[in-house]
């Protein structure tokens, strides 16, 4: 009886304890993208199709100081085969410490505050094909050991693999005029790919202020390019991707209803030495029109020192954006903004809008429209057919 | 002996001399309310949200907290959210303080970014919800200023009646009216004023329980928006006391690994 009894403890234990925090989530998203013109190109088209998968599986123990995490991603494109794509998201082993903590494996890390580009946010490559702005971003390997202090976190890092961009194919709608071969791109270091990078960030909170503090040596996640024949004979553009170091600071002030933020990045490529900067603020407006909803007021300026050899378009920018939260049971949002180009006029807008559906189903907005793009040598130039509306519906589970 | 005496035939002398005016008294229930309530140190709750719009449909949200009380300001929380699904994973924490300003960040799952936020939108609702920010934060004796009503009877037991009235910024209420449990010192039910003076909204806390043989918490509120015809009830599934939680589990590291 007794040995029954330790028998049903032990397969009892064994079966409620993991159970405690061992479980699946996700989503599945069926897309749909129309533009309003013909592409610049024969081989794009005008309506395009997609599904994409992510499912996210974690498993703690140890009394929740160790945790496994399994983030798997997976789009099919209608006509894209360079958006069609599946990725590791997040595949890492996280053990918590009483003063750090260890992190190995596939992550995605953020650094930064300002809203309309992220200069300062560097560890992961972003995958480029499942948006423009450039925030989804691939998994990447690395070490990662936090050490926790009263004057701060000092995050440090091995990041032993380069992950190269994401770029949309000869099919694919908002692209520069000639493809990216990605299958050949050109590396400064002579470890290519397989260069190992460093990089380490220190941040902590002084009252109203949110401050960080950051270094990167090791391969540029932003490439330039170059014009080559492939193998095929097709003019295509190589991505150069060079070493870099980089110094990064971001800062918040968070004083009542106002946010003031501050990026700054000071960047050495081969003998290039360079700055890039985003300053702005957001106002919010409470409970306004006697609803409950908040408006947002979005200001901030985009600059890069580089000027018409950066390898963004952002250069000498304006972003003014409105965001609405109306804070009902839906969550319902909506994000209208514009990017500015004080150089050449030209003026990206975008509408970003969602909200949810009953419980488990979330339906989402977005438009880019492109207007004045008349200067060839705006790295938008090449999208200046490119406006489109696309709807999105994400069953969460 | 003498001494004894002496002292005793001056407390009856003031007795009979100062009357408490209501202010006083209100602030006592206030000061006693929450002499009451402290020292249970930490707490892990999981809760279950009900939203009802006017036409009575209904949505949920389901959301695991942990708060570390804080000695002599407002306590720390983390609260995470498991369901709409959409949201899940999203954390939120919060550093409470009497009067100058909360301290707050979200931390949001897919950007994997945690963003300070302003806490001046304190009569904002809480997701979607007939609560408001300023209603579930921690309750501080300083925060309002107090006024004694009168004893009275509600669902047949000893009340005080008491009116507050919130003393931090950007407060969505003129006054509360509060029906205090005399046995448990804890709120039965609280009327909201909003800034025009006109009744928005009623909460009432049910199915008090005793935990650690001393602190009351209740097991379930209803919050009623007399101007939207829009209600809430908020459910606690379990209180957890004496987890041995430290400052540690309430900072930004903990808030971006928090599931």
């Amino acid at each position: 009886m007794k040995n029954y009894l330790t028998i049903f403890n032990l397969v009892f234990f064994a079966c409620t304890a993991p159970v405690l925090a061992n479980e699946w989530s996700g989503n599945i998203s069926l897309e749909m993208r129309q533009f309003g013109e013909q592409g610049l190109s024969a081989s794009q088209k005008k309506q395009y199709g997609s599904v994409s998968i992510q499912p996210e599986w974690f498993h703690d123990w140890d009394n929740g100081r160790q945790r496994l995490t399994f983030v798997p991603f997976y789009r099919l494109d209608q006509y894209d085969d360079e958006r069609t794509h599946a990725d590791i998201r997040e595949l890492s082993w996280l053990n918590v410490f009483d003063e750090s903590e260890l992190r190995i494996g596939l992550r995605k890390v953020f650094w930064g505050v300002s809203e309309s580009q992220h200069l300062v946010d560097i560890i992961n490559q972003s995958d480029l094909v499942e948006g423009l702005d450039g925030e989804e971003k691939l998994g990447q390997p690395m070490i990662n050991y936090a050490l926790i202090n009263d004057w701060g976190t000092v995050d440090l890092f091995v990041l032993p693999y380069f992950r190269e961009r994401t770029f949309a194919g000869v099919n694919g709608r908002l692209r520069s005029a000639l493809p990216v071969d990605t299958t050949n791109p050109v590396y400064e270091s002579d470890d290519k790919e397989k260069h190992i990078d460093y990089a380490a960030r220190w941040s902590h909170i002084l009252g109203d202020w949110d401050i960080g503090l950051s270094y990167f040596d090791g391969t540029s996640r932003d490439p330039s390019f170059i014009t080559a024949v492939d193998s095929n004979g097709n003019t295509t553009l190589r991505p150069v991707y060079n070493l870099l170091q980089q110094i990064g600071l971001d800062l918040q002030a968070t004083l009542g209803s106002w946010l003031w933020k501050i990026e700054v990045v000071n960047r050495k490529i081969k003998s290039d030495n360079n700055n890039a900067a985003t300053l702005g603020f957001e106002y919010s407006f409470y409970g306004v029109f006697e609803s409950s909803s908040d408006i947002g007021l979005v200001m901030e300026y985009l600059y890069d020192d580089r000027d018409k050899k950066a390898t963004t378009p952002f250069e000498d920018d304006v972003m003014v954006g409105l965001r609405l939260t109306m804070n009902d049971e839906n969550d319902t949002s909506m994000l209208v903004g514009v990017i500015a180009d004080r150089d050449d006029n030209s003026r990206l807008y975008s509408i970003e809008a969602s909200r949810r559906i009953g419980e488990n189903y979330k339906l989402t907005l977005e438009t880019r429209i492109f207007e004045g793009f008349t200067d060839s040598t705006n790295l938008l130039y090449s999208m200046r057919n490119d406006d489109f509306i696309q709807l999105e519906l994400g069953y969460y589970f | 002996m003498k001494g004894i005496i002496l002292l005793s035939g001056l407390i009856a002398f003031t007795g009979t001399v100062y009357a408490e005016t209501a202010e006083q008294k209100g602030m006592a229930i206030a000061v006693e309310a929450d002499k009451r309530d402290q020292g249970w140190g930490d707490q892990a709750t999981v809760m279950k949200m009900i939203l009802r719009n006017s036409q009575g449909a209904e949505s949920t949200r389901e959301i695991r907290g942990k708060t570390l009380e804080v000695d002599g300001d407002g306590d720390k929380s983390l609260t995470i959210f498991d369901t709409p699904r959409d949201v899940k994973g999203t954390a939120f924490l919060s550093f409470t303080h009497t009067l100058k300003p909360d301290e707050q960040w979200l931390y949001l799952p897919a950007l994997k970014r945690v963003k300070r936020i302003s806490s001046s939108n304190k009569s904002g609702p809480f997701m979607g919800s007939e609560f408001a920010y300023e209603d579930i934060s921690s309750q501080e004796v300083a925060k309002y200023k107090y006024k004694f009503i009168k004893d009275d009877k509600y669902n047949g037991r000893d009340v005080f009646v008491l009116e507050q009235y919130p003393q931090y910024k950007k407060s969505g209420y003129t006054r509360q009216v509060a029906w205090i449990d005399k046995e448990m010192y804890q709120p039965l039910k609280i009327e909201f004023y909003d800034r025009k003076r006109s009744l928005l909204k009623t909460l009432t806390q049910h199915d008090y329980k005793k935990h650690l043989d001393k602190y009351w918490r209740p097991a379930r509120l209803e919050m009623v928006n007399h101007q939207t015809g829009k209600s809430t009830t908020l459910l606690w599934k379990s209180y957890k006391f004496k987890n041995g939680f430290r400052e540690r589990d309430f900072d930004r590291n903990s808030l971006k690994r928090a599931k």
